[in-house]
């Protein structure tokens, strides 16, 4: 049998469901192993019946939260999709502001007032609201790493994500350190998993990623003291994919 | 005609986004006919106050997926107009194949995963790899390769890396170049081949025509899709700067997404109006495209956006190829970043990305922070016409079984191809 699996998207640019569509020809494979039951954005079928559930995207409404319940409820297994679902992404950068105010900014003097669809609160990451079992990081995922989980779900095992920083996989790319060309960049602190993508490119990790817990501080701040940058501006820069309001 | 139309359709699938149809009818009487679009609202003019200019375009690029090269784009064009940046003519090519990329790829997504299941009669594109198989792989080779173009440009396929204020971080080489022009050249017999399967299902699409506004941008020399001024069908030119006169933006209770209506109730932006306004400058198989489905200048058949959107794939396969071949000629370096000398000012920037126009307004202060931002979505600007075809389809359709109702008013929609995480982000169809 199997294993039935939904797909189902929140708050988000649903970029990260576009990168199952950009598996290409190996989207072919993966319905060989599991049986798409829902995926509203490429088909018009539905059922109720799932194991996984793989949701992007992050909560802003009290009817989104109750939505996100009820798909925990019927899944067995709940994987978060990309970085908004994950820590809340660009998203949560509102939540530098009052609510009231980003309304007004947005929408002006419009009446929307008690319309349940403008009903927003502070942006949460979808484990702010229910257990979440996996996750899939990035913004956007990274293709290897979605079927590397999805993979591993299938054949019954947790799935990880690596343990270490990007600069461990922009180290094994022979890039040259972007600090070195005069930027700011979070791969010391940021989870690995993406190939260093922009570093590649001769750009500086955003840390879409999130968090590396248990990340060496030390050898951070000597990397910052040696750049003459500060731990305020690092962590200013981390906020842009994962505003926390209590910092790190 | 005694039958009570009461059909509740929640989340139109096969979209981005989503969104709601409500129709109530009774006896033949039309009770209401609304386009809802409840998808959560994002703020993303809000947030972006206070963040640095070179962090913005990073940032908005996250309003929409599908369209990240796009919104990089406008964002950059509105961040150096701000600050008085000038480009080079390399920045401007690669930007140039960095949009291509973006149109082929988001439109062979639309018709060939999206939009081909309904003139195939399945639910979705799965079942067609089994019963079409051929035809669905050629559609994943155009789709790969369009991605790829990407990689090789941006840095990623979606939410490109390499795309900064004044240029990229990163610059192909020319082997890499020659590669891409050599597949591009043998992706457009594969096109050819994708379009005579969907001409010999055309017929599927609903014979509808409402006559509109058609807004594009559009300029002398090329079929408009960096840059240009803003094009109207009813009403000739307009420079960019005056924008906000064209879309009039206003709030309605049942969308969280924006609504813009410029001499008429409603107009339609996205390919079918850049094929409108523009179609004597597509390349030329683009131009044997558009004959062989018999579409002409103006059409006024939503329908006929799909087709429009074949059309520009060709396009923007054709138009790479003369792009890479000049810069074969004159070759690629990496450039020195350009120095920015911050100082206030307002910029705005005006793309055409796969599904209309798009505007980003910013205001940046003296430290190089934005202080207000303002943009205008493609698919916003379509909600009103999308109402409004509704307005004039659904009394044609009364008569049919509740299903036939239903195929034909999701098909409207997904003619537009909207795009709601751009416009906040949310579809949904109910007939109450």
């Amino acid at each position: 049998m199997k294993p039935k699996v939904a797909f189902f998207d929140f708050s988000s640019c649903e970029g990260c469901q576009l990168q199952i569509a950009n598996l290409e020809e190996r989207i072919i494979d993966l319905i060989e192993v599991v049986d798409v039951v829902s995926f509203r954005e490429v088909m018009k079928e539905h059922s109720d019946d799932y194991e996984i559930a793989i949701v992007e995207g992050s909560i802003q409404r009290p009817m989104d939260e109750l939505r996100l319940k009820d798909i925990r409820s019927k899944a067995k297994i709940l994987v978060a999709l990309g970085a908004c679902a994950h820590t809340g992404c660009v998203n949560k950068l509102r939540n530098e502001w009052p609510v009231e105010d980003v309304k007004k900014e947005v929408y002006g003097k419009a009446n929307i007032s008690d319309n349940p669809y403008f009903d927003v609160f502070q942006t949460k990451a979808l484990d702010e609201v229910v257990e979440v079992d996996a996750c899939i990081p990035g913004c956007p995922i990274d293709r290897e790493e979605f079927i590397r989980i999805v993979t591993a779900l299938v054949a019954g095992k947790k799935p990880s994500i690596p343990k270490y920083p990007v600069c461990v996989e922009c180290k094994k790319n022979e890039n040259i350190c972007v600090f070195d060309l005069g930027k700011f960049c979070l791969g010391p602190v940021t989870i690995a998993g993406c190939n260093s993508a922009c570093p590649n490119f001769s750009h500086e990790c955003e840390g879409c990623r999130g968090y590396l817990e248990h990340a060496h501080m030390d050898a951070q701040k000597d990397v910052l003291k040696k750049y003459g940058l500060s731990v305020k501006q690092m962590l200013e820069r981390f906020n842009i994919f994962n505003y926390r309001k209590e910092g790190y | 005609m005694s039958q009570k139309v009461d059909i509740n359709l929640h989340h139109i699938t096969r979209l981005e986004g989503h969104g709601n149809i409500v129709v109530n009818a009774d006896n033949g009487k039309i009770e209401k006919i609304e386009w809802q679009v409840s998808e959560a609202p994002r703020f993303f003019e809000a947030f972006v106050r206070g963040k640095d200019y070179d962090d913005l375009a990073h940032i908005t690029s996250r309003i929409c997926g599908i369209c990240s090269i796009g919104h990089t784009l406008a964002s950059l064009k509105a961040t150096e107009a701000a600050l008085g940046v000038e480009i080079s003519e390399q920045t401007t090519f690669l930007r140039k194949l960095a949009l291509h990329a973006e149109n082929m790829q988001s439109h062979i997504l639309h018709v060939g995963y999206l939009v081909a299941p309904d003139l195939f009669k399945v639910g979705s594109v799965f079942p067609l790899i089994n019963t079409h198989t051929d035809a669905v792989l050629k559609i994943i080779q155009l789709h790969r390769l369009a991605n790829e173009m990407s990689d090789l440009i941006c840095g990623r396929t979606t939410h490109p890396i390499g795309l900064v204020v004044g240029g990229f971080t990163h610059v192909p080489t020319l082997a890499e170049l020659k590669v891409l022009k050599s597949r591009l050249i043998s992706s457009l017999d594969i096109a050819g081949q994708v379009a005579e399967i969907l001409v010999n299902n055309a017929h599927m699409f609903p014979n509808f025509s409402r006559e509109t506004e058609y807004i594009g941008l559009t300029t002398n020399n090329e079929y408009a899709l960096y840059d240009g001024v803003i094009g109207s069908t009813d009403t000739g030119e307009h420079p960019v700067k005056d924008y906000q006169s064209i879309v009039n933006e206003y709030v309605v209770p049942h969308s969280t997404a924006k609504h813009s209506k410029h001499k008429r109730d409603s107009y339609m932006v996205g390919a079918l109006a850049r094929f409108n306004l523009n179609s004597d400058k597509l390349t030329p198989m683009a131009k044997e495209i558009a004959e062989m489905f018999d579409l002409k200048p103006i059409s006024f058949n939503p329908f006929m956006n799909n087709i429009a959107q074949l059309v520009e794939y060709v396009h923007s396969v054709e138009d790479s190829i003369i792009i890479i071949d000049a810069l074969l000629m004159r070759g690629t370096k990496t450039e020195e970043p350009i120095k920015i000398k911050l100082k206030k000012g307002r910029g705005i920037g005006a793309v055409e990305v796969p599904r209309g126009i798009l505007f980003h307004d910013y205001t940046i202060d003296k430290k190089g922070k934005c202080i207000k931002a303002n943009c205008v979505i493609p698919t916003n600007q379509n909600h009103g016409n999308i109402q409004k075809d509704m307005e004039a389809m659904v009394p044609t359709l009364l008569d049919k079984p509740k299903e036939e109702i239903e195929l034909n008013l999701e098909m409207l929609v997904r003619a537009y191809d909207p795009c709601i995480s751009c416009s906040t982000h949310y579809l949904k169809v109910k007939f109450v």
